[in-house]
Parts: C-alpha cells; sequence; structure tokens
C-alpha cells in the first residue's frame, strides 16, 4: 500500500503547516489556549485538513478550525449527518486529524454519551492511557433543533461531558437548503419558497440555545465565526466545564443564504451588529452574560444597526426589500428588538 | 436441551444455582462479561434486564457506565459511540424499541461493532401487544447482526456471555443479538447454573482491551480500529458508488466466518460449563432415521422435542431441529441434516406478510439443492403471544406424517392455533 | 483519485484510508487572492479565517497554497489594509 505523508511546505517558524494530532499513550499536560493571532499561526494547526469538500467560502470550517484551536487536549470529535460530515469524509479521504465518528442524523448527542461513556469506564478500570479526552460534537442545525433535538435533551439531562457545537446555517442545506427550525421568520427557503401569497418562511427561529439554557447545563454560548477570539474562548470554557455545555455558532452558507462566496465573516458580522444573533454566554452561578460586541452594543446602543444591514446582503431575504413588503421587515426588525430586549432584560451584565 | 459433560472444568457443584427469570439471567451474564457501557431504555418484556443492571450499579458491584437513554435509537446510538471508543457495549430491548433501534442497527454492524443486545422477543404493534412472537427480531434479519434465539433461561445466561465472546473474535467483529421469547423466558423462573465471576472474566479474557489492526495509507504500522488519540482514525465517513459495494463484501466475508467461531465457543462452553447447545449453530433431535422434522426457533422447541419423544415412543418416525443460529442462516448444515427427510414442517413465530415465515424462506432455500427434496410445510404459529400448546403441535406432527404418507402438500402455509 | 483498490485491500469498518489533504480542492478556483506583501501587516486575520486552510504563515511571510485555495474571496474581502486581492487564474 502507498504510504501517504502530508503536504510539506516551508516553514521558517513554528510548527508545519499540515499535522496529524498526535497523543501518544501517556501524553500529560494541557494545550495552552492562544488569543495572540501571530502566535497562534505560529503554534496551532487545526483539526481539520485541506482537501475538504465544503462549497468556498462556507463558514462551517471555520467554525471547526477555530474550535480546535481552543482544545486542550485528546479529543474525539463526534459528528451529525449534515454538511460538515458528508463533505469532509468522502471515501477514501478523511480531512480530520483527530479520532472521529458520525453515526446518523439524529444521534450525535447520544453517540457522544456513548464515546463519554466509554472514557469513563476505560479510566476507572486503567485502560485510558490519558488523563481526560475531550468529547466535542458538531451538529447543524437540522440535526440539532429538529430531527436531533430528543437526543440533544436527553443527552443534556443525564448530564455527560461533552461540548456541543451548533453550526447553524438556518436550513437543511446538505440537501439543498430546506426550511428547519432554526430558519429565520421571512426567510426563502426550497420548502418555504416565497410565493404569491406566502413570503418565506412564516414561523420564528426556535430560540436553542435558551432551550439549552433551561436544562440548566454548566455551560451556552452563542458565538460566530467573525468574532473568533470570543469564539475559541468559549470553546475553551465548554471543554473545561464538567458537564455538558452548548454552543450556538452561526454559519452563514452562501449556497443557501444566496450571497457572494467572499461574505460569511461580514455577514456573521453584521448578525451581530444588528442584535439578530446577540453573542453572549450562560451559567448557573452567572446567568445571562453578554460577550464582545453584543456587549459594547448593550453599553452604547446607537452602535445598534438596523435589520436590512443583515438582510440586504442576503438573497434569501431580498423580497423584504421591495417596497410593496416594507411591513414585512418591519415585522422582522421588530422580532429582532424583541428578543434582544428581552436578553437586555435578562442579561446581568447589561447596563439597567 | 443441554447435554452435560461427565467431567466439566467448574463442575456442577461448583457453579452457583440460582433461581431467576430469563431478564435476571441476562443482566448477569452481563455483569460477569464485564461491561463497559450499558444504555438501555425500558420495554416490556425486557425491563427487568435494565432494572437489575441499574441495581448492581447502584450497589457499586460493576464498573459499568448505566446510560439511561431517553430512547431506543439513543440507547443503540450510546453502544455505537462507547463501542467505538473501545469499550464493550451491551443494551436490551424488544418489539417497538427494537424497531426504533432499526436504522442504527445497520450502523452498528456496518461500523464492526462488537455490541451485545438482549431481545426479549415480542410482538411489534399495531394494534400494541406485549406478548411473544418473533416479529421484531425477523425485522432485523437483514442488518447484519449475528442472531442468535435461546430455548431456556440457562441458555440465555450462558448465550449471553457466549455472544461477547463471538462478537469480538477477530475473525467475526460484528455485533450479536440474543433473542429469548418474551415472557415464556424473560419472565419465567427457572434453576441455572452459573459460573463465578472469575471463570467467566478468564473466558472472555477480562476487559475488552485488545482491538482488531487496520492498516491506512498514512500511519507505517497498523493501527487499532478505535477512536484512539493515539493514531486517529474516522468512523463513518460518506461511501459513495465507488467503495460502498466493496465495504459489504467486508460484512459478507465476515458473516461466512461466524459458524466456526460460534461453534468453537460452544466447544470451549461446553469444556468449561459441561453445557452445549447442538453444535452452536443447529440443535437436531431424533432426526437421523425420521421421515417428518420440524425446525423451531426459540422456547417452542422444547415442547416440539416433548412431542417428538412422546411420538417416537410410539414409533412414529419424527424427529425435530431447534436453529439457534438464525444469522448468519446454516444452509448448508440443514440441507445435510434433512437429507432423505420425507416432509420438513418450518414454525415461524411471524410472517413477512405477503410472503411466508422467514425461517421458511431460508429453509426453502438450503433445501433447493437437495437432488431429493423434502415436501415443505410452513407452520405459523404463536403470534401475539398465542400459547403454543403442546395437543396443537401433536396434531402438526400428525399432519405432516399424513403428507408424508400421500406426499401431496394441500397448503403450504398453514396457521396455527388462529380462530377462523 | 488513485486507483480503485478492492475489498481485500481496505480497512475493515469503513474507515477511510487517506487523507483529504490528497485531493485537490484548488481547481475549483475562479479567481486566486494575490497577497501584496508590501502592504501586508501580518495581522494573521486571512489565516485565522480562511475556511481551506489555505493560507500558509511560514513565520515571515503569508503565502496561499493554491492546492487547497477554492478562491472564495473571503481573505481578500476581510483583510484591512487591502493586502489581498482577486485576480483571474492565469491561462497556460
Amino acid at each position: 500500500m502507498p504510504k501517504q505523508t502530508l503536504p510539506q511546505v516551508p516553514i521558517k517558524k513554528g510548527e508545519p503547516a499540515y499535522k496529524l494530532w498526535i497523543f501518544e499513550p501517556g501524553w500529560k499536560g494541557e494545550l495552552p489556549l492562544i488569543l495572540n493571532p501571530r502566535q497562534l499561526a505560529e503554534q496551532k494547526r487545526p483539526a481539520l485538513l485541506p482537501g475538504h469538500r465544503l462549497c468556498a467560502g462556507c463558514a462551517a470550517p471555520i467554525i471547526v478550525k477555530l474550535a480546535s484551536f481552543a482544545f486542550r487536549g485528546p479529543t474525539i470529535v463526534v459528528n451529525a449527518t449534515g454538511c460538515l460530515e458528508v463533505a469532509t469524509t468522502i471515501f477514501p479521504y478523511t480531512s480530520w486529524a483527530v479520532p472521529w465518528i458520525h453515526n446518523a442524523f439524529e444521534n450525535a448527542a447520544s453517540t457522544g454519551s456513548g464515546v463519554e461513556a466509554a472514557i469513563k469506564a476505560l479510566k476507572k478500570t486503567g485502560r485510558l492511557p490519558y488523563e481526560h479526552v475531550d468529547v466535542v460534537i458538531f451538529g447543524g442545525d437540522g440535526g440539532t433543533f429538529d430531527i436531533g433535538f430528543q437526543a440533544l435533551s436527553g443527552a443534556a439531562e443525564r448530564g455527560h461531558d461533552f461540548l456541543y457545537i451548533l453550526y447553524d446555517n438556518e436550513a437543511y442545506m446538505n440537501t439543498g437548503i430546506q426550511r428547519s427550525g432554526g430558519t429565520p421568520p421571512f426567510a426563502w427557503t426550497t420548502t418555504s419558497p416565497v410565493g404569491k401569497v406566502i413570503p418565506g418562511k412564516q414561523q420564528a427561529k426556535k430560540p436553542i440555545a435558551d432551550i439549552m439554557v433551561a436544562h440548566r447545563i454548566p455551560y451556552v454560548a452563542t458565538a460566530t465565526p467573525a468574532h473568533w477570539l470570543d469564539l475559541m474562548k468559549k470553546v475553551r470554557k465548554g471543554i473545561e466545564v464538567e458537564g455538558p455545555a452548548f454552543i450556538h455558532a452561526l454559519s452563514p452558507c452562501d449556497r443557501g443564504w444566496r450571497h457572494g462566496t467572499e461574505l460569511a465573516i461580514e455577514i456573521a458580522r453584521r448578525a451581530v451588529d444588528t442584535c439578530y444573533f446577540p453573542l453572549w454566554e450562560w451559567t448557573p452561578e452567572t446567568g445571562y452574560m453578554l460577550t464582545d460586541r453584543s456587549l459594547a452594543i448593550a453599553r452604547n446602543p446607537s452602535l445598534k444597526q438596523p435589520i436590512e444591514k443583515f438582510v440586504e446582503v442576503q438573497g434569501r431575504f431580498k423580497h423584504l426589500l421591495k417596497p410593496e413588503n416594507r411591513e414585512l421587515l418591519k415585522k422582522f426588525q421588530e422580532y429582532v428588538d424583541l428578543v434582544w430586549e428581552d436578553l437586555l432584560k435578562r442579561a446581568a451584565n447589561a447596563p439597567k | 436441551m443441554t447435554e452435560v459433560v461427565k467431567t466439566p472444568k467448574i463442575p456442577p457443584e461448583k457453579q452457583i444455582l440460582m433461581t431467576i427469570n430469563g431478564d435476571e439471567a441476562v443482566a448477569y451474564a452481563a455483569k460477569q462479561s464485564l461491561v463497559d457501557v450499558v444504555a438501555a431504555y425500558p420495554i416490556t418484556p425486557q425491563t427487568i434486564i435494565v432494572e437489575k443492571f441499574s441495581e448492581f450499579v447502584a450497589n457499586g458491584e460493576v464498573h459499568t457506565e448505566f446510560v439511561p437513554v431517553e430512547s431506543e435509537h439513543s440507547a443503540m446510538s450510546a453502544c455505537v459511540g462507547a463501542a467505538a471508543a473501545g469499550a464493550r457495549a451491551f443494551t436490551a430491548t424488544a418489539a417497538n424499541g427494537l424497531a426504533l433501534m432499526w436504522e442504527i442497527l445497520y450502523i452498528a454492524a456496518s461500523l464492526r461493532l462488537p455490541i451485545v443486545l438482549a431481545v426479549a422477543n415480542r410482538a411489534l404493534s399495531a394494534p400494541i401487544n406485549i406478548h411473544n412472537d418473533h416479529g421484531d427480531a425477523y425485522g432485523m434479519r437483514d442488518s447484519g447482526w449475528i442472531q442468535i434465539f435461546v430455548e431456556n433461561v440457562q441458555e440465555a445466561y450462558d448465550t449471553t456471555i457466549q455472544a461477547f465472546k463471538i462478537a469480538e473474535d477477530e475473525r467475526v467483529l460484528l455485533p450479536v443479538a440474543v433473542n429469548l421469547d418474551g415472557f415464556f423466558l424473560s419472565h419465567t423462573l427457572e434453576n441455572i447454573r452459573m459460573l463465578p465471576d472469575e471463570e467467566v472474566h478468564k473466558f472472555l479474557g477480562g476487559y475488552r482491551k485488545t482491538y482488531p489492526k487496520v492498516k491506512v495509507d498514512y500511519f507505517d504500522e497498523e493501527v487499532p480500529l478505535i477512536l484512539n488519540p493515539a493514531r486517529p482514525l474516522s468512523f463513518g465517513p460518506l461511501d459513495l458508488y465507488d467503495y460502498y459495494y466493496e465495504h459489504k463484501m467486508h460484512q459478507i466475508e465476515a458473516m461466512k466466518r461466524v459458524p466456526e467461531v460460534v461453534r468453537e465457543v460452544n466447544e470451549k462452553w461446553y469444556e468449561l460449563t459441561g453445557r452445549k447447545y447442538g453444535d452452536g449453530i443447529l440443535v437436531p433431535y431424533g432426526v437421523e432415521d425420521a421421515d417428518v422434522v420440524v425446525t423451531v426457533l426459540g422456547s417452542t422447541g422444547g415442547t416440539v422435542r416433548h412431542i417428538v419423544k412422546k411420538l417416537r415412543s410410539r414409533g412414529y418416525k419424527v424427529g425435530t431441529i431447534r436453529i439457534r443460529l438464525f444469522r448468519p442462516f446454516p444452509h448448508k448444515e440443514l440441507a445435510e441434516l434433512l437429507k432423505g427427510v420425507k416432509v420438513v414442517g418450518v414454525m415461524d413465530r411471524g410472517i413477512s406478510f405477503g410472503s411466508y415465515g422467514p425461517s421458511f424462506l431460508d429453509i426453502s432455500t438450503a433445501l433447493y439443492d437437495l437432488k431429493e427434496r423434502p415436501l415443505l410445510v410452513n407452520y405459523v404459529y404463536g403470534l401475539g403471544g398465542r400459547d403454543a400448546q403442546p395437543e396443537m403441535i401433536e396434531k402438526m406432527f400428525m399432519e405432516l406424517l399424513e403428507i408424508a404418507k400421500t406426499g401431496e402438500v394441500k397448503e403450504k402455509l398453514r396457521f396455527l392455533g388462529v380462530r377462523e | 483519485m488513485a486507483e480503485l483498490r478492492g475489498y481485500k485491500e481496505l480497512p475493515i469498518g469503513a474507515v477511510p484510508f487517506r487523507l483529504s489533504t490528497d485531493y485537490k480542492t484548488g481547481d475549483w478556483r475562479a479567481l486566486r487572492p494575490v497577497v501584496d506583501h508590501n502592504k501586508c501587516v501580518k495581522c494573521m486575520l486571512c489565516w485565522i479565517y480562511c475556511p481551506d486552510m489555505a493560507v500558509i504563515w511560514d513565520g515571515e511571510k503569508i503565502t496561499i497554497n493554491y492546492d487547497y485555495c477554492k478562491g472564495c474571496g473571503l481573505c481578500a474581502h476581510e483583510c484591512p489594509v487591502k493586502a489581498i486581492t482577486m485576480e483571474p487564474e492565469p491561462t497556460e
């Protein structure tokens, strides 16, 4: 069988450009969380290798890459069926530099429960050659809000020690843009088309992160790949807490949201600037705490942008910009404001 | 039927006599098998297994991580995660619970995870019914699992331990379902003999700690087929028309190696305990000179044998074969045993609607290549827990003996014990 | 794509046997990012945001690994000093 080595790209300083994550048995310690970008670029390599076949400009691999920079040591990744799973493991290839398992669509959290239980049992009987092995689960919105919700809720209630990262591209993108419980109101999808009578999705976005808060697990947060430092810090916290942690990461999708391939980060930024997708974290001790740009907006409301800023760059909302749909846009703004105001009331660090 | 060897390694007096039901027997067997992860959800008539196991956990008698999942789908999913991470994983279910697991059964087998599943066989809905038939097990027939049917509580205990040995054998690496009839076995007390814990540990080689090795191009050496931070592998990729078929060939080849392993394990168990179940695959009785043979799965095997004894004492040339290993199906072995038999009655506690009973289909296939084929009649019986009365079985034999005389099968598919 | 292997040559359990770095996604590209090193302030944002791990920081400067760059243009859009421009792929 032909041997395969990773591409050798000349590096003058720091780690090789691409590497497999190898933790020899007996490995001890903790990988540092590096927040300085230059040091990060020299010392960290992502758990996801290039050659994956996610669309050009997809935000999901950015979320995975940033999350993996915050891994603290040996980590097993569990992946629900979805774009990320499909595009990163097209046989005979894998893009994963860490141990990885995909089981099915609706069971990432229960598969993760099993992995975590196995780690505990192996440790108890002296068969785990590490101090700890972390379990990080990635699921899309379909696999989390909808078909995988029961498994997630059950696993959260049972208190397994894992971090579940939802990469939310707000529709079933892997099957070609069908509406999910994560699709925002008025968005066009192929199953919530903009027709003569019905202008896109007629229902709200399920408040999945709040639902996870209601489980009173040790850590819940929202994040976007644009706010990369915030995301990395949250991932590390989610891994460090004992018990289930949940991060809801917004993942712009150029195919489904109908925007340019260069705009994923820009749109994630606008989602936060317009308060469509506020950044916060929650623990049972602190309650809701705004973070990063959302905290800045709470302190200085003049920074808050109108929802048009989020809508105008996405084809899925283009009907909202038509003069005859001014009312819908207003409704969308009201919906966003209501959710934001509600959050401000609950956030312990929001100015009162 | 239990055959006893003169001098087993652990003589009966050194074994532990217990009066327990089938579910408890399975729970004790799983406990002694050093199971790392049990992920299960209650469903009648399996519930006692998870209850009993929860007691072991609550009393600190096991190291096992018990995952009280929110559904059977998650039970099997958690077992997949646990087994892939290198643990010995066990679960139990029945009927609708097994149906809910269905999707993940295929995944467990395809990923080659040696999970053991106890199925307390129960009829599928609707209408909802909690009693025994084999419709649930027949439903998972094509999922890639090894399926063993037991006849009594002792065998449920013995087979659960054997199942781990079979599943984890490097020639096999497939999940095993141990089928015990709901209520008839799951809830019925029997006196059984259990091995001391350490003997079961020795039989299984202790904890699950050796793993099959695979070769991938990005490591120089062969690496263990588990989720291993030292040598990362990816489980469950997207596999299209260029490789999917090849991966199915792996499962087909592994299934071919199962019978020899089942035979070996049955023999080893015999040496250790003095108990064996035929050759581990088929349990024949009175077949050598028989004109009429009835095949059967599960607990009805005992009733059928009782009738065979009775009829033979009256001079009738009848016999029976209990099919212990249903998947992979022992086509060749059955054909060998049934060579020269005039009529075979195939009892199925389930049916493939619009066709015949699933074991009938396999037996027909098995016998097709014989030069002189026996006549075949399929008897569907016992659906939804309808009792398989001895009189009913005796009547069936008399019918088959009549067919042997006349050489004429009037109805190929018969329904036993149903009101018209 | 390497020659297709028979089942006897494949690892069991359907685990992938090669890393995706073999699969060069660079040929998806219509426009290519070009770095102006005079403008680059080495802020690393392109390295941080690249969805394809195609931005290489070698300890001194940023380069693009065109084997994998799909040409999405995200790096150019996010560059705070406009040091990256998207240019047509050179023809033969």
